[in-house]
């Protein structure tokens, strides 16, 4: 009997559809944006940009690679640090510095698996985050970045503030969809596949001939990569670094938040994360303590009751799924 | 230079002890359920200002002066005990499984609401409690040597502790429950025992080290709201050093720690705890089972 392997369904193509008409409209907001709150859309969007995709890397981590870390800020500041230095130290154009700083963090991530991966399971995390403490004291001494205080990307003087803007704005954007096809098709491929079944059973993956500990190390580059790209890039934005700043544990725990919320293990699951993470923080970021209080608590009673995210919720009782990641036989 | 060393070593193995009670509570809940207590510095900070508060209610009593403290550290370890019991029984219990997440991410929330609430009680101002001088008291040893007496406190409850621990852990019922549950949870519940209580107590246990911790710790210098995740991550590699599974293990991962960053605050006032991260990771690189590994008993 032939067996036919489904993959996509009629809400995924729709998904395509609508997510290339919005990328089409967020890529003209210079264009219809009215000129007074231009600058402040973009600015908001490039920081939204970072969390989602320093987010989604983490959904990729965890949800997928099964490796639970709490210090995925190591190479977050890692790409923003090699970025400025590019840019300060060695007048590479800023914009093309970016990238640099992401695969630079990819590189690093080689040697720093080495030492990490002795770990396993809640060990693991908190090891990771003993690494990125040690990136965080390490550019704390560096006295040509500035040690403790930080320093300016001073690369960036005498380009026009509303053509850097533009162009960090569209580099956002298409860093943005770059990183949602680079997830989604790494999912999709033979070595997607490959993932899932360590996911699920490690030991039986191995069984089956699947490099686990290739595969794992290929995950921790691939995330470590799009961390440090959202690290090069908010900093690109943001102008100052500081080592405080730039490895705080706070970027993990909001890519945690969103991941959880949205629904961990689905490509979904970061973005309407992002989405409700943005939300809440318009309406109550002002609150300070007591919305970082809330944002704890809300964690911890979505962990607890609804394992599965808001989006995993969605999926279970509608069946929507706008990036399918699932082969389904049918006969 | 021979002074310096050793007086260095001292201090070493003096806040080795700190680091101890911060470590065993940590040890003790891995070990047990394998549940990773992101939260754990912050409870110890937690402790710390319920102490302080503690303090200021407390009628001042008259020449008890330096004994107040652990009157109240007295009073908090019963209170500690039942909070641990009962986070362990109704919140915990329900993350623990298979996949490591759920309780990380729930310690890891817990860690969140805890330092913003002391940030909104407590504004982020660092405390400290009034040991009627103990903390700056010391002994004067041979050979010019000295060291302060709160220190020494803290050592030898850190070395009592773990020696209690570890009797707790193989010579009694509750010890024997703790390690059949760690084993083998499914065949000690066949066996009777009921894993969920089990775990409750040993949180509850490990929430008294985290008070005793807490207390001496806002003793011996100030605390603020934001010194959790250091405290975690010293605990932590205290145990992951010592060996995982043995609790004199971990004391002797803690002393170890404690020298390295005494040596590196010798060498440099800078890179005295990054000289400790890089030590644990070198540990890490070279003996990853840890120095002093449990051996199984036959």
């Amino acid at each position: 009997m032939p067996v036919q392997v489904i993959r996509g369904n009629r809400s995924s193509l729709a998904a395509l559809v609508i997510g290339l008409a919005l990328v089409a409209i967020a890529a003209t907001l210079p264009l219809w944006a009215p000129e007074e709150s231009a600058s402040a859309w973009m600015r908001e969007f490039v920081e939204i940009a970072c969390y989602f995709i320093f987010a989604m890397m983490w959904n990729l981590l965890a949800g997928y690679g099964g490796m639970v870390s709490v210090g995925q800020q190591a190479f977050f500041g890692f790409g923003g640090y090699v970025m400025l230095m590019l840019g300060n130290l060695a007048n590479v154009n800023p914009f093309i510095a970016v990238p640099l700083g992401a695969l630079a963090a990819a590189l690093i991530a080689v040697p720093v698996s080495y030492v990490a991966f002795r770990l396993q399971g809640g060990y693991f995390a908190i090891g990771t985050w003993v690494i990125a403490e040690v990136f965080r004291l390490s550019f704390a001494q560096l006295s040509v970045v500035g040690g403790g205080s930080g320093t300016s990307l001073t690369a960036l003087r005498g380009i026009e503030k509303s053509t850097r803007e533009m162009a960090t704005f569209w580099m956002a954007l298409a860093c943005m969809v770059a990183a949602v096809a680079l997830v989604y098709l790494f999912l999709r491929s033979k070595r997607g596949l490959a993932l899932l079944a360590i996911r699920d059973n490690e030991i039986a993956a191995e069984s089956q001939g699947i490099a686990v500990g290739r595969m794992k190390l290929a995950v921790y580059v691939v995330a470590a990569l799009g961390a440090g790209l959202a690290g090069a890039l908010y900093f690109l934005g943001n102008l100052r670094i500081s080592p405080d700043a730039a490895f705080s544990i706070n970027w993990t725990a909001f890519a945690i938040f969103m991941v959880v919320i949205g629904g961990i293990g689905r490509i979904e699951g970061p973005i309407v994360g992002a989405l409700i993470y943005w939300a809440l923080n318009k309406f109550f970021g002002d609150y300070g303590t007591w919305y970082l209080l809330g944002l704890g608590l809300l964690a911890i009673l979505v962990t607890i009751y609804f394992k599965q995210g808001l989006w995993g919720y969605a999926q279970e009782r509608w069946g929507w799924s706008l990036f399918p990641t699932r082969r389904t036989l049918k006969s | 230079m021979i002074e310096t060393l050793v007086s260095t070593l001292a201090q070493g193995l003096l806040l080795g002890g700190l680091y101890c009670l911060f470590a065993l509570g940590l040890s003790l809940m891995f070990g047990v359920m394998r549940l990773t207590n992101t939260a754990h510095g912050d409870l110890i900070v937690l402790m710390s200002f319920v102490a302080f508060t503690g303090m200021g209610l407390a009628p001042t009593v008259a020449g008890g002066g330096s004994l107040m403290p652990f009157a109240v550290m007295a009073v908090m370890l019963p209170l500690a005990f039942a909070l641990g019991y009962g986070l362990q029984r109704y919140v915990l219990n329900r993350t623990l499984g298979r996949d490591p997440l759920p309780s990380l991410v729930v310690t890891f929330g817990l860690s969140i609401v805890i330092q913003n609430m002391l940030l909104e009680l407590y504004s982020a101002d660092p405390r400290s409690i009034d040991t009627d001088g103990l903390n700056t008291q010391s002994l004067a040893l041979p050979g010019g040597l000295a060291i302060g007496v709160l220190p020494l406190i803290i050592l030898l409850l850190a070395i009592a502790a773990t020696a209690a621990l570890q009797w707790l852990f193989n010579s009694t019922r509750l010890g024997r429950a703790f390690r059949a549950v760690s084993d083998d949870r499914e065949i000690a519940e066949l066996m009777g025992l009921s894993a969920n209580k089990v775990y409750a107590l040993a949180t509850a246990i490990a929430f008294v080290l985290i008070a005793i911790a807490g207390v001496l710790q806002v003793m011996r210098t100030t605390v603020s709201p934001s010194d959790g995740s250091i405290q975690l991550l010293f605990a932590f590699e205290a145990v992951i050093i010592g060996g995982m599974g043995s609790f004199w293990g971990t004391l002797a991962g803690a002393m170890l720690l404690g020298i390295v960053q005494q040596i590196g605050f010798r060498l440099d006032p800078g890179w005295g705890i990054w000289f400790g991260h890089i030590v644990f990771l070198l540990v890490l690189v070279v003996r990853p089972q840890g120095l002093f590994p449990k051996t199984r008993e036959s």
